[in-house]
């Protein structure tokens, strides 16, 4: 029998290690203890049961063209034809590409080329613009540079207190609590999450006021004394105005509009500026709002005028959510990047990646559409009339999804790559099957800017094809020889990404293998990585780390008669993302089968609901059903739905955040009812 | 279009910042009658207590108007306004047309016309703070007259300086426009612990060398005398250009006054009746302004009060109709004074209309949003009062725990999964790990499974 292969976890950015041994009903999953995400030997139930995904009954074999199984040759030339015509008579901009944070590296920077040089459209986005483009954006205003977690995960052990602003890692990703174990926690959440009910300290804002509360703490801060002046001083520009912005934001104010008591935000303030080691940490619950990316400014402010990041043993992070959210949103799926996390109005970085292209760099397209709107412009005058979609369920994940369903069924031609019949692919003209995570190699950037190499360990079944294979396969069919084999496209993403933010120039597998995983950047073979690349300075052009003064509005769609109860959006434990995967394993389904809505007993007797009935959940966007789970968990002007199944976010506000083009998931306004 | 704006402080820069964030072009004048920056005027009692600097006060740097396009002129005072021709004239002889004006003049101290009372400091804008800080220096005793609000966070302010502190008050409890007696009571208790000597229902009849003389004849002793008691709407300028004035400049709906060119909001205006003291009316009055100069629709419809007392070791929320007695509303209340604790909810037609927190308490934000929002009031009443009582967590002991129970959110691991794992003969976490994966995600499970299995083996031993 073969050596188990040493390869990772195929949902969150954790990417637990695992090795996988044995081959079809017989493989076995056995966590690793050299990748230190998983160190101890962690896995949860996702993990452990990840190889059902190998043997799943509903595994895509065979190309679909409206719904009849087709040869590769057919189907591929099909599309190629389709998308010329289209490209040829509405021009390149009538073809989208929607890519995803699940996606390799390879696959993310041959989507881009593909986007750029074989369609020449500016239409490409993915669905980590759900996820983690507030933070990105924030991080990249406040210290140049965008690297989830700037300090190994192992960091987290030797803090005092850690901040966390809106994340569930106990249900999101499990073995990350045990990195949290030594320290107090501090948690923000509407909903007593299983991570709130660990913490030390939980400050339970209205939904949609994480941003007044990180106001009033960082208020507290300077009222108090607890800023590091010394710290401003040296490694910091732009505080004078903060500190000017927030006398506005005194904390019986802060506590009226978020419902968190003054003392115990002052106790949350003095904890962490008392610590020797301490870490603030943001997850989507407080940046997925059409103000994410000020709210995470504001917790990055409270970081700076603390002194924590750039220092070892203190810092600011965010947690990274998809697979490869942190490589997916480096290497050129974003509408407006290049490889290496450039931006493609630079000139520089155009003439650069045209160059490992082989075009000329004004054959580039310029920047395009955020992924919603790319999404609701589809079959629009102006909006593209093709979609190829790779490693995402916009049906399922996106917001207002009522309407983006529409949408896409108003497209020409749709063209979607999955496992399984996704709600997304049922929709699709052409449906290409393709291999996954134990069936193919490539690298995953995981929460901390630590590449890693999931290698294959099993064979893929007959008749799919993975989607370097398909893109190359288009490509070719459009007049372009692309690589398909991963290690080859890794050397290209090398090249294209030297020089960039996120340099990858000296990393290879083998490094990686060797090293178990290098963190980014990495310009050269011989450079050891960078676990911590604030240490020195930040990579702003002045060293400096930027203080930017932020102000609290409310949610754009606020409670009223009409809509009187605020819905809030999450993960359970058992699911991942939109589903498609986890949905399709027994025993997740087993411990989470069904949509579910928890409410309050406050709100559920007002409403003469009883837990076991079911739900209508009405927005101004559309409507959705669940079973009535009854908590005190969660407050009583508040819903929450999790969003693995069709149907929450048809409720979803679609309003986007203006720097980072988020939308508003995780607060809107909705009615309750039992259903007849 | 010109906008002149008099008066540069809560209401007036809040107002200038709300009419710049919607229109970049219009060109604004704001005449401020203080020297130097705008600042957070709630925020004095801190600078009084000797928790912040003046300086972090600042609403606005001086460069921000630069920036925005407003002109600050700051230390002149406007005389009148000439409604005729639409200006407004300085003291120093500045004449500034306008096509719109809001008046933002605020309020000024109370002053009694008692014997001496020049002897005493007001407490009202940083210039006065500056003073009674200065004074407190070589101060051997503080006497605070007005027990309201601002009397009581300075008479804190002091205190918490080391300087004893005695604080007087006309009514019969401190903050009686606020409290129901026994909250003042427990008020006053909780002040007294802290170095501040209360004393109700006198009447302050001069200011002397010494101290303050009472009705009677007694002296409250004390070198050091700071007014509190209470404030006076500024309204001579829009009398005077002939607007009508009651307590306050009357302003409809849209915050206008009978001028329609002409705007008042904040402490000097009166809207249906009520002149508002406190910040957060004056911002909604100036974001209502703001929105109706720039040619929105907003209406402003009163204001519901939240008193917040900000003062170290004191926990005071008020707010709404506290003093309603159970003829006219349902009362729910609890009081421990021996801990400084008084709670207190009205509930009128299953809303909330009134409330008094004193003492440290979470339910402070349920019941400040409940009562802004006027949302429907839970059943469970002493829940309100005792956030987190019907949420106490349940000792989860093995013994008691039904078989059903989840043991391991992570790997979905019930207790009778364990119980059958240990009958299957695993004897250790380590065991159980193994067989159903309990333990092995987050890891915080760890001692659950291992109390389990310690019962069971507990058991076994027993039975044996």
């Amino acid at each position: 029998m073969d050596a188990p292969v040493k390869t990772h976890c195929p949902y969150c950015a954790l990417q637990c290690g695992m090795a996988i041994g044995g081959q079809g009903t017989e493989i076995t999953i056995t966590p690793r203890t050299d990748i230190p995400a998983n160190a101890a030997g962690a896995l949860c139930q996702k993990g452990w049961t990840a190889a059902e995904l190998l043997t799943n009954g509903e595994r895509l074999t065979s190309p679909l063209l409206h719904g009849e199984p087709v040869s590769w040759e057919v189907a591929l030339d099909h599309v190629a034809e389709r998308l010329s015509g289209i490209a040829a008579e509405h021009g390149p901009d009538a073809v989208a590409v929607f890519g995803g944070g699940g996606l390799t590296n390879e696959k993310a920077y041959l989507l881009g080329k593909f986007a750029r040089v074989a369609l020449r459209t500016s239409q490409i986005d993915y669905n980590g613009r759900f996820c983690m483009s507030s933070a990105a954006a924030a991080s990249i205003r406040a210290f140049g540079m965008d690297r989830g977690m700037p300090f190994p995960i192992t960091d987290l052990a030797g803090a005092d207190v850690i901040l966390l602003a809106g994340g569930n890692p106990a249900e999101t990703m499990p073995p990350f609590v045990r990195h949290l174990d030594g320290a107090r926690l501090i948690v923000i959440d509407p909903r007593r999450t299983p991570t709130a009910k660990l913490a030390w300290l939980h400050l339970r804002p209205t939904p949609g006021t994480d941003l007044a509360l990180a106001l009033g703490l960082l208020h507290l801060a300077i009222a108090e004394e607890l800023v590091d002046e010394a710290y401003i001083e040296e490694r910091t520009s732009g505080f004078d105005a903060v500190r000017t912005s927030l006398a506005a934001w005194w904390p019986e104010r802060v506590e009226r509009i978020t419902g968190v008591p003054v003392p115990r935000m002052r106790e949350a303030v003095r904890a962490l500026a008392a610590a020797n080691s301490a870490y603030v940490l943001t997850g989507r619950g407080a940046e997925q709002h059409a103000k994410g990316t000020d709210t995470v400014t504001a917790f990055v402010n409270l970081a700076l005028a603390l002194g924590l990041p750039g220092r070892q043993g203190s810092g600011y992070g965010c947690l990274t959510g998809q697979g490869n959210g942190q490589g997916g949103r480096e290497h050129g799926q974003k509408a407006d990047q290049l490889p290496g996390y450039r931006k493609i109005d630079d000139p520089a970085a155009r003439e650069h990646v045209a160059g490992v292209w082989g075009v000329p760099p004004e054959d580039l397209p310029g920047p395009g559409r955020s992924a919603y709107e790319l999404l609701d412009a589809l079959g629009t005058p102006d909006g593209s009339r093709a979609m190829l979609v790779f490693g995402s369920n916009p049906v399922v994940s996106a917001p207002a999804s009522a309407h983006v369903a529409d949408r896409i069924k108003a497209l020409d031609l749709l063209v979607v790559c999955d496992v399984v019949l996704s709600e997304t692919a049922a929709l699709a003209d052409v449906v290409l099957p393709v291999t996954q995570w134990a069936e193919e190699t490539g690298t995953m950037t995981n929460l901390e800017g630590r590449v890693l190499l999931r290698r294959q360990a099993v064979e893929p079944p007959a008749g799919v094809r993975s989607d370097l294979e398909v893109i190359a396969g288009l490509a070719r069919r459009l007049g372009h020889d692309f690589a398909d084999e991963p290690g080859k496209v890794f050397e290209e993403l090398r090249r294209a990404s030297a020089g960039g933010p996120a340099d990858y120039s000296g990393i290879t597998y083998e490094r990686i293998a060797d090293e178990t995983g290098v963190f980014w950047p990495c310009p050269a073979p011989e450079h050891p990585g960078t676990p911590r690349p604030f240490l020195d300075s930040f990579a702003t052009p002045d060293g400096r780390a930027r203080f930017v003064p932020v102000e609290h509005r409310p949610p754009v769609e606020d409670i009223d008669e009409d809509y009187p109860v605020y819905l809030t959006t999450g993960r359970v434990l058992a699911h991942y993302q939109s589903g498609a995967q986890t949905r399709r394993i027994a025993s997740l389904t087993k411990a989470a089968p069904q949509p579910y809505v928890e409410l309050h007993p406050d709100l559920a007797e007002r409403l003469k609901i009883e837990a076991g009935d079911q739900v209508l959940v009405t927005s101004r966007r559309g409507e959705s059903r669940g079973e009535a789970r009854i908590s005190d968990a969660i407050r009583s002007d508040t819903v929450f739905m999790p969003f693995h199944w069709e149907g929450a976010n048809r409720l979803t506000n679609p309003a986007l955040d203006p720097t980072s083009r988020m939308p508003e998931f995780k607060v809107c306004a909705v009615r309750v009812e039992r259903d007849a | 279009m010109r906008l002149v704006v008099v008066g540069n402080g809560m209401a007036g820069s809040r107002l200038v910042s709300e009419v710049r964030a919607r229109d970049p072009h219009l060109t604004i004048t704001v005449f401020g009658a203080e020297e130097g920056h705008p600042y957070n005027r709630v925020l004095l009692s801190n600078v009084l207590a000797g928790k912040a600097r003046a300086e972090q006060l600042r609403l606005h740097e001086l460069s921000w108007y630069g920036a925005n396009r407003v002109e600050a002129v700051s230390g002149s005072a406007v005389a009148w306004i000439d409604r005729e021709t639409r200006a407004v004239h300085t003291t120093d002889g500045r004449r500034e047309p306008y096509d719109l004006l809001v008046l933002a003049t605020g309020s000024e101290a109370f002053v009694p016309r008692i014997p001496g009372v020049e002897r005493a400091i007001p407490f009202r804008t940083l210039d006065d703070c500056d003073r009674i800080l200065k004074a407190a220096e070589h101060s051997r005793r503080a006497v605070v007259v007005g027990g309201g609000l601002l009397g009581i966070e300075a008479a804190r302010g002091l205190a918490g300086r080391g300087l004893p502190v005695t604080l007087l008050h006309l009514a019969d409890h401190l903050m009686e426009r606020q409290l129901d007696p026994e909250a003042g009571l427990v008020l006053g208790e909780t002040l007294t612990g802290l170095g501040v000597d209360i004393r109700t229902g006198v009447v302050a009849e001069a200011v002397e060398e010494d101290g303050v003389r009472l009705a009677g004849g007694e002296l409250a002793d004390g070198d050091l005398v700071v007014l509190a008691c209470g404030v006076r709407p500024l309204t001579g300028l829009a009398a005077e250009a002939g607007l009508e004035v009651r307590r306050g400049i009357v302003v409809d709906d849209e915050m206008r006054t009978d001028d329609p060119s002409i705007f008042a909001i904040g402490e000097c205006a009166e809207h249906d009746g009520n002149v508002y003291g406190l910040v957060a009316p004056a911002w909604e009055q100036a974001a209502v302004a703001a929105d109706v100069i720039t040619g929105g629709k907003s209406r402003y419809r009163g204001s519901r009060l939240v008193t917040r007392l900000k003062a170290s070791s004191v926990e005071l929320a008020a707010m709404g109709e506290t003093q309603l007695t159970d003829e006219h509303a349902e009362v729910v209340r609890f009081s421990h004074r021996a801990k400084g604790t008084y709670r207190k909810l009205v509930i009128r037609d299953g809303r909330l209309v009134g409330a008094i927190l004193l003492g440290d308490s979470d339910a402070v934000g349920t019941l400040t949003q409940l009562f802004d929002r006027g949302g429907p009031v839970p059943g469970d009443r002493a829940g309100l009062l005792f956030p987190g009582l019907a949420a106490a967590p349940v000792a989860e002991s093995p013994v008691l725990m039904p078989d059903a129970a989840k043991v391991c959110q992570c790997n979905n691991v019930t207790k009778g999964q364990i119980r059958a794992c240990w009958e299957a003969g695993a004897r250790n976490v380590a065991g159980v790990a193994a067989a159903t994966r309990a333990t092995t995600g987050c890891g915080t499970c760890r001692d659950a499974v291992e109390g389990i299995v310690g019962w069971l083996c507990e058991q076994e031993g027993i039975s044996a």
